[in-house]
């Protein structure tokens, strides 16, 4: 049996190095207020109002970072890691990441303060271990600072492409297509990297039955936060003014809408 | 002391978006009382123009490198620049590039960043910036607590405004760092304003029934000088191209005027368009949830009221 085991690995071992890179993948994920939630606030416009609000994996995040991550490690082998800095309520989300496929979870055990809180708590995590890749969504759909990617990047000391909405591996090589004002952008860099993630990178997955099963028993390591003094502070927010309701134009009119375009709006 | 603006240029031009950024920052640092300074990396043909907008110095690194992106290259260079001429703020635009730099410079400068600050910092109390959060549905106030400071200024936030001369552009003496990225392709829809610049955009959706039927959306904008959009529908089902798709999940744009032709006007396509200035929503059902959020509507068949909206807006064109 022994011999047979030796056999084996000697035979199979440096084909299946030879064919398959074992890729280490970190995506980062937040938790947002869904699409569809309404927003408002409390303490005089400081906080955001959570009651009732239904909360999900940030877009993003979700649709474009993890699933390409994912069809990265199930081509060429490797794992996905995914993690959030938030309090335990983000179990919910982080099991619908391990439901779609990821392998692991790392959970740093605070309330994030924002891009820079965020950014340091990932980067202190992820100096302790050796990522092929980092991939994140583009922004999330709540502060849309879109700043974690490059500050995370900075204090890696890693490149970073910001945008992609393709991005291939070959051996330790990546070539990412990123979105421009007005086109594309090909890009081409040596593993690791940092990659923040749009629209075109991946489709969304619904977790199948096997997936949300096997993810109750997937790893979900709770890890102490840093100590961040955060350089930025939200001293309040504010709705928009009610918007006067709809100036409607008779459809025979459009001689009318142009001249409120021009007169009153002042647009043209 | 001063306020420091990176402008960015493009194919050697310095961006409208740059212009944009100009103007905010000399507002800055009028309301300070300190200098207003402007730098450009690579190729900058028109630089001397950012004096028109507010700067009154200019400077550029001319090395090469800097014809081509690469994060860490244009961060270290930036940061650089702005230890030499003295920054206290700087002001950059929240574009693609800026996006890939305003976090790394936090890092390097020490210094907390407003990321798509759409309006003027009040200073009367602090260094409060106010940005559109929630994709439009809410702004947040963001103080910075750090000496040094980043503003990252959304498009179309602010008119560039023409307050002064052109400058003489002075050398920097900055050379450039060996980039880890390379730009390999660099692929432009040439012809048209890019959509997350433009001050006017015509937008259409499945309401259109056809890609066929586009020549009139095209015209339309043809006829205003708009850059053209479209509903997530219509770009998934390849009718029109990606980078056309404004949305939750597309572009998110705020142009002057908004002209959603047969857009329904889903909670995640608004995400994209809120901030828009003025929005017009031509749609036959006057349920459409997007008159809601509309300026001006008309309730009509497209195919009756484009037509003859193309005609109205040739007959003021030629009235002007």
């Amino acid at each position: 049996m022994i011999c047979k085991i030796e056999f084996c690995f000697q035979i199979y071992l440096p084909l299946n190095l030879k064919f398959i890179e074992s890729m280490k993948v970190l995506v980062c994920i937040s938790k947002t207020p869904d699409t569809t939630a309404k927003i408002s606030f409390k303490n005089d416009g400081k906080d955001f109002q959570s009651d009732g609000v239904q909360y999900i994996m940030n877009p993003y995040d979700e649709w474009f970072a993890l699933v390409r991550g994912l069809e990265l490690t199930e081509a060429q082998g490797g794992t996905v890691t995914v993690l959030n800095v938030g309090p335990a309520d983000n179990d919910t989300i982080i099991r619908k990441a391990l439901a779609i496929g990821a392998n692991g979870a790392v959970r740093i055990n605070k309330e994030p303060e924002g891009a820079w809180d965020v950014a340091h708590q990932i980067a202190a995590f992820a100096r302790t271990q050796a990522y092929d890749l980092i991939l994140l969504g583009k922004e999330t759909i709540d502060y849309n600072d879109s700043e974690v990617g490059a500050t995370l990047a900075e204090l890696l000391d890693l490149p970073f492409i910001s945008y992609a909405n393709k991005l291939d591996v070959n051996g330790a090589e990546a070539v990412v297509n990123r979105e421009i004002e007005g086109g594309t952008e090909i890009m081409q860099g040596q593993l690791p990297l940092v990659i923040s993630c749009a629209q075109g990178m991946a489709e969304q997955r619904i977790p199948n039955m096997k997936g949300i099963m096997t993810a109750k028993s997937k790893p979900l390591n709770v890890i102490d936060p840093v100590a961040v003094d955060s350089p930025v502070t939200i001293v309040r927010h504010e709705l928009p003014p009610a918007k006067k309701s709809v100036t409607l134009i008779a459809p025979e009119d459009t001689d009318e809408l142009v001249r409120l375009l021009h007169e009153e709006a002042k647009v043209i | 002391m001063s306020v420091i603006i990176f402008a960015e240029s493009v194919e050697g031009q310095v961006k409208k978006s740059a212009f944009e950024a100009v103007t905010y920052g000399r507002k800055v640092a009028d309301a300070l009382g300190v200098a207003c300074k402007a730098i450009t990396l690579g190729k900058a043909e028109n630089a001397s123009e950012l004096g028109v907008y507010g700067a009154q110095e200019v400077y550029n690194a001319g090395d090469a490198a800097f014809d081509q992106f690469d994060s860490q290259v244009f961060a270290t260079a930036i940061a650089d620049a702005f230890n030499q001429l003295g920054g206290k703020i700087l002001v950059l635009s929240h574009s693609s590039m800026g996006k890939s730099l305003a976090g790394r410079l936090s890092v390097r400068l020490n210094a907390g960043c407003a990321s798509g600050a759409s309006e003027l910092p009040d200073i009367s109390n602090g260094f409060i910036v106010g940005k559109s959060v929630y994709s439009g549905k809410a702004s947040a106030f963001y103080n910075i607590n750090t000496e040094n400071k980043i503003v990252s200024l959304m498009g179309n936030a602010i008119k560039p405004e023409k307050t002064g001369s052109p400058v003489e552009v002075k050398p920097l003496a900055i050379v450039a760092g060996v980039p880890r990225i390379k730009v390999v392709e660099r692929k432009t829809i040439s012809g048209t304003v890019p959509l997350p610049e433009a001050a006017l955009v015509v937008s259409a959706g499945r309401g259109m029934k056809d890609p066929s039927n586009w020549g009139m959306i095209e015209e339309l904008a043809g006829e205003l000088g708009a850059s053209t959009a479209c509903s997530r529908p219509v770009s998934d089902t390849g009718w029109r191209p990606h980078h056309e798709h404004v949305g939750q999940t597309g572009l998110a744009i705020r142009p002057n005027l908004y002209i959603a032709i047969g857009i329904s006007g889903a909670i995640q396509h608004l995400a994209g368009v809120n901030n828009s200035r003025v929005i017009v929503v031509i749609n036959k059902d006057p349920e459409a949830p997007f008159f809601k959020a509309a300026d001006y509507g008309i309730v009509g068949d497209l195919f009756e009221v484009v037509p003859r909206l193309i005609e109205s807006v040739r007959k003021f064109k030629a009235g002007h």
